[in-house]
C-alpha cells in the first residue's frame, strides 16, 4: 500500500478513533509525499527539525476569495479590496516572523500572572459549579456538560466576551477551526463558507473593540484595543480583529479535546484514576502525557518556501506539509514503549503544544482548565464507566476529539 | 588491561559528566576524582551573570548529581605531577594516586594581570571559581565608585553588564576596536558594543592598561592607559581570558603548553612524539582536539556544553563504552545586557557573514558566519528559534548562505566579519 493512501486514511472519519497504527506505518518513510503532492511529516526529528527551519512557512492559507454578490460594485471594488485586507491581516498562527513576533508579543503582555491565576482559581469555581449542578445525574457526557462550557466560559471572561453571547458564536468557532483541516482548505464551498462566517464575527468583534475602547475594563480585549504600553506594539484594528477571532477559536476548540481526551484515557487506565483519586498533585504529569499520547491538536499544515533536504528526501519548494505532531509523539526512537499511557515516564518531550516559534501561546490555560476538570472528575463522580468505547468523534482530523463522551454513573459526590 | 579504577583529574563540570557517563554506561570499577578545590562540581556561568548581581548566592551553584557515582572524592590538593610509568597521580599534599585509567580535566584559569604586585592590590579581581565570585559580589556590593573592566571578551561583556544591572559606573578597556572581536569578528563585535554603550557601560577601545596604581595602602584607585590616561576606578576586573593547566603535567612526557594538552581524534593524550597513550584522556578547556568539522584543526574550546559531552565521551572511551573520534558541534551562550546570544561552530578564519535571520535594527537575528563558501558558525541575537536549523548547515558544512527565500530573511549581503585570518601554518 502506498503512502498517498495513508493519509487519506489519516483523514478517514473511519479511522477517528484510533489512527494511531497508521501513524506507526506513516513513521516508516519519516517524511513521505502524498497523492496530492503534499508531504507528511511523522517522527519526532523530522517534526523538531522543520519547526524549526526558516524555509518552512505558516502562511498557508489560499488567497481570500470571498463569494461574489451579482452587485458589480461590490464584486468588482469592494470584495478585491477586503480580500486583500483579509490577506494582510491574517490570524498570527498563519503568519511569519516578523510580523507573527510582533502579534504575539502584544498578545503575551495580555497574558499576566495575575490574570492566569485569577483564572485558575476561577476554573475550579466553574467545575464545581457544574458538577454541583449536575448532582442528582447518573449519566454524565463529560463534553457537552464539562469539557466545552469551561474552556468557552474561560476564554471568554479572559477576552472580556460578555458569556450570554457565546450560544451565537459557538457555531461559528466550529466553522472557523475547520481552517486546519486540509479538506476544508482544498474544498471551496468549505472555504467559502468560512469566508462569510469570518465576516460575520469579524462584525461581531468589531462592534465588541468599539465598546471596549468606550468603557474599558480589566480584560485582555480592552488592553489590546487600548494599546499605548511603552514597548508593546499596538495592533491595528484589522490585526486586533483577526486575533480575538483566533483566540475565541482556539479556546474553544482545543481544551476540550484536552478534557475528553483525559478523561477518556483514565477511563480506559482505571488505575490511574485511582491514584488521582487519591493524589490530585499527579495532574500535571497525567496532562502532559495525554498531551503526548492523544493530543487534542494531531497536525498542523506548513508550505515549503525553499527546497528543503530531509531525511533522504527533499521537499519542493511550493509545496504543503504535514506536521504529524501526534506521530511524532509516538516516536519509538524518543520514546520507549510509546503506546502505552504512562504519567511516569521521565523528560517527555511531547509536540502536543507543537514547538518552535508557534508554540501554543494557550498552554497555560489549557494546563490549568484541565487540572481542575481531572480533579474534580476524579473525586467527584462516583463509579464513573464508559458508556461507549470507542465514543463517538467529531469530523475534524486536525482538531481531534471525542463528539460526546457519555459516562453512566452512580451520582456526584459533593465537593 | 582492563580498567578496573578510573581516576578523574578535575572536579567541575567535565569531570562530573564524564563520572556520570561511567557510570551511566555501566561501568562498575573504582572511582576517584580529585579536585583543587575544596568543593564539589558547582557550575560556572551563573558566577559572571546572576551571582554578580546578588540573585544567585555563590553557594547555591551546586551542580546536580544526575547518576549516582558510589566515588571516591579528594577535593582540596590540586594534582602535581602525573608518572604514566607507574600509573600514579601525586597530589600538592603528597597524596599518590594509583590510576588504571586517567581522565584529565583540569580546565583552565584567568590569565593573570601581567604584574603579579599589581594583581594583588585590594579591589583587583579576576573571576573563574566561586570564591572569585564571591569575593567580586562583595566589592560590587559596597558600591564602588566606578567600575573598571580590563579585556571585552565575553566575562567582561557580562561583568560590564551585570554591573549597570547594578547601577554602577564601569568602565571597559579594550585593545581591539570592539568587544568580542575575537570570537565575533568586529562586525558584530561593534553590534554588542552599542548594546552596552546604550545601557551606559563606558566603552574604551584600542587601548591598553599599563598600570594598577594603588593609594599608598594597596587599594587599587587608578588604572594608567598606555596613552597616558588615566581612569579612577577603586574595583578592578581583570578579564584576559584563561590559561589552561597543564603544569602538573611536566615532566610526563606527554605534549602541552598553556593552549591545552593535545589529544589525537577520539581524546587520547599524545606524548611529545605524537603517540597516543592509550590510558588517559583529557577533556573540556584543557583539553586541545583536532576537530573533524574544522578540517582536523586543533582547538580547545572552553564552552559549558563542549566540557560536559566531551567529558562523558572520554569517560566512556576509558571505560571500554564507547570509540570513536570525538565530533560535537562547538557551541555556547551568553547572556548579557538581556540579551542572549547563542552560538554553533567556531567563527574563526571565517572569511564572510550575512545576516541570515531577522535584523540588527530590531536585536533579533541570527548572523551566518561563511569560509570558503561553506558554513562554519551561526550566532543568534535573542533569536535562538532558528539556530537549530543553522546548527544542521554548519554540521554538514552546507554551501554559504545556505538559504534564501525564508521566512524573515532580509537581502543576505555579504559583509566582511572582520575577524583575523586563520593562520594557515
Amino acid at each position: 500500500m502506498s503512502d498517498a493512501t495513508l493519509f487519506e486514511q489519516v483523514k478517514d472519519e473511519a479511522n477517528r478513533a484510533d489512527p494511531y497504527p497508521l501513524f506507526a506505518r506513516l513513521r516508516e518513510t519519516p517524511v513521505a509525499l502524498q497523492s496530492d503532492g503534499t508531504y507528511v511529516a511523522s517522527t519526532h526529528a523530522a517534526i523538531t527539525s522543520l519547526l524549526h527551519d526558516p524555509r518552512v512557512s505558516s502562511e498557508t492559507l489560499p488567497p481570500a476569495d470571498r463569494p461574489k454578490t451579482g452587485n458589480p460594485l461590490s464584486d468588482w471594488i469592494v470584495k478585491p479590496i477586503r480580500d486583500r485586507i483579509t490577506d494582510a491581516h491574517r490570524p498570527f498562527i498563519f503568519r511569519d516572523p516578523p510580523d507573527h513576533d510582533t502579534l504575539r508579543k502584544a498578545v503575551m503582555h495580555e497574558f499576566t500572572n495575575a490574570r492566569v491565576q485569577a483564572l485558575r482559581a476561577r476554573s475550579h469555581t466553574l467545575v464545581d459549579e457544574i458538577l454541583t449542578k449536575h448532582a442528582g445525574s447518573t449519566e454524565f457526557d463529560v463534553v457537552d456538560d464539562l469539557a466545552y462550557p469551561l474552556p468557552v466560559t474561560i476564554i471568554c471572561e479572559m477576552l472580556g466576551v460578555p458569556t450570554e453571547d457565546e450560544p451565537r458564536f459557538h457555531g461559528w468557532a466550529t466553522q472557523l477551526a475547520t481552517a486546519l483541516e486540509p479538506d476544508t482548505l482544498a474544498d471551496t464551498e468549505a472555504r467559502a463558507e468560512n469566508s462569510r462566517t469570518f465576516e460575520t464575527i469579524s462584525d461581531y468583534m468589531t462592534g465588541l473593540i468599539k465598546e471596549k475602547r468606550r468603557t474599558p475594563k480589566d480584560d485582555m480585549l480592552s488592553g489590546l484595543a487600548g494599546g499605548g504600553v511603552p514597548g508593546v506594539p499596538r495592533m491595528g484594528d484589522y490585526d486586533l480583529i483577526a486575533t480575538s477571532i483566533l483566540m475565541l477559536v482556539a479556546g474553544h476548540e482545543t481544551t476540550v479535546n484536552l478534557i475528553a481526551n483525559a478523561t477518556l484515557a483514565l477511563m480506559r487506565n482505571p488505575e490511574e484514576l485511582a491514584s488521582l483519586r487519591r493524589d490530585p498533585g499527579r495532574a500535571p504529569r497525567l496532562i502532559e502525557e495525554v498531551q503526548r499520547y492523544d493530543p487534542p491538536v494531531q497536525f498542523r499544515t506548513r508550505r515549503a518556501l525553499a527546497d528543503i533536504a530531509i531525511a533522504g528526501t527533499t521537499i519542493p519548494e511550493g509545496a504543503d506539509i504535514i506536521l504529524l505532531l501526534a506521530s511524532g509523539n509516538r516516536d519509538p526512537a524518543v520514546f520507549t514503549d510509546p503506546d502505552r499511557f504512562d504519567p511516569d515516564r521521565g523528560g517527555i518531550r511531547h509536540l502536543g503544544f507543537g514547538g518552535g516559534l508557534h508554540y501554543c501561546i494557550g498552554a497555560p490555560l489549557a494546563r490549568f482548565e484541565a487540572e481542575a476538570a481531572l480533579t474534580a472528575l476524579a473525586q467527584r463522580l462516583d463509579h464513573p464507566r464508559l458508556a461507549d468505547d470507542p465514543p463517538p468523534y467529531r469530523p475534524g482530523s486536525a482538531l481531534r476529539g471525542p463528539k460526546h463522551l457519555r459516562l453512566a454513573i452512580d451520582g456526584i459526590r459533593p465537593s | 588491561m582492563t580498567c578496573d579504577h578510573l581516576v578523574i583529574v578535575g572536579a567541575s563540570l567535565a569531570g562530573l559528566r564524564g563520572a556520570e557517563a561511567a557510570r551511566q554506561a555501566g561501568f562498575a570499577g573504582r572511582l576517584t576524582l580529585i579536585g583543587d578545590e575544596p568543593h564539589r562540581p558547582y557550575d560556572r556561568p551563573p558566577l559572571s551573570k546572576q551571582v554578580l548581581t546578588g540573585s544567585v548566592a555563590p553557594a547555591a551553584t551546586a551542580l546536580p548529581n544526575l547518576v549516582p557515582l558510589a566515588a571516591e572524592w579528594h577535593l582540596g590538593s590540586a594534582a602535581a605531577a602525573l608518572d604514566r610509568g607507574e600509573r600514579v597521580v601525586t597530589l600538592q599534599d603528597g597524596r599518590r594516586i594509583a590510576y588504571d585509567r586517567l581522565l584529565i580535566a583540569t580546565g583552565a584559569r584567568p590569565r593573570p594581570w601581567p604584574d603579579a604586585a599589581q594583581g594583588r592590590l585590594a579591589g583587583v579581581h579576576t573571576l573563574r571559581g566561586r570564591e572569585d565570585a564571591a569575593a567580586l559580589r562583595a566589592s560590587l556590593a559596597e558600591k564602588p565608585a566606578r567600575v573598571l573592566v580590563i579585556g571585552g571578551g565575553f566575562i567582561g561583556c557580562e561583568v560590564a553588564a551585570a554591573c549597570r544591572d547594578l547601577g554602577l559606573p564601569v568602565t571597559l578597556v579594550e585593545t581591539g576596536p570592539t568587544v568580542l572581536a575575537g570570537v565575533l569578528g568586529t562586525y558584530l563585535g561593534a553590534v554588542v558594543g552599542a548594546l552596552h554603550e546604550a545601557r551606559g557601560v563606558d566603552l574604551v577601545f584600542d587601548a591598553k592598561v599599563e598600570a594598577l596604581e594603588d593609594d599608598g595602602t594597596g587599594r587599587v584607585v587608578r588604572a594608567r592607559l598606555a596613552d597616558g590616561r588615566a581612569i579612577e576606578t577603586d574595583c578592578v576586573v581583570v578579564a584576559l581570558g584563561a590559561v589552561r593547566n597543564t603544569e602538573w603535567l611536566t615532566g610526563s612526557g606527554l605534549a602541552f603548553d598553556e593552549g591545552g594538552v593535545d589529544c589525537d581524534p577520539e581524546g587520547y593524550v599524545v606524548d611529545t612524539e605524537g603517540r597516543p597513550d592509550k590510558a588517559i584522556a583529557a577533556a573540556g578547556d584543557v583539553a586541545r582536539f583536532p576537530h573533524p568539522l574544522y578540517d582536523g584543526r586543533r582547538v580547545a574550546l572552553e564552552h559549558w556544553g563542549h566540557a560536559a559531552a566531551q567529558g562523558a565521551h572520554a569517560a566512556r572511551l576509558l571505560t571500554g563504552h564507547g570509540a570513536g573520534p570525538y565530533d560535537e558541534v562547538p557551541a555556547f551562550w551568553s547572556s548579557q545586557g538581556g540579551v542572549t546570544i547563542k552560538s554553533v561552530g567556531l567563527t574563526e578564519g571565517a572569511d564572510s557573514l550575512v545576516i541570515a535571520q531577522g535584523d540588527p535594527k530590531t536585536g533579533r537575528f541570527l548572523a551566518l558566519y561563511g569560509r570558503a563558501g561553506r558554513c562554519i558558525a551561526a550566532v543568534s541575537f535573542d533569536s535562538v528559534r532558528w539556530l537549530p536549523a543553522y546548527a544542521e548547515m554548519v554540521a554538514v558544512r552546507a554551501p554559504f548562505p545556505p538559504i534564501r527565500g525564508g521566512v524573515d530573511q532580509g537581502r543576505l549581503s555579504e559583509m566582511a566579519p572582520g575577524l583575523a585570518q586563520r593562520d594557515e601554518t
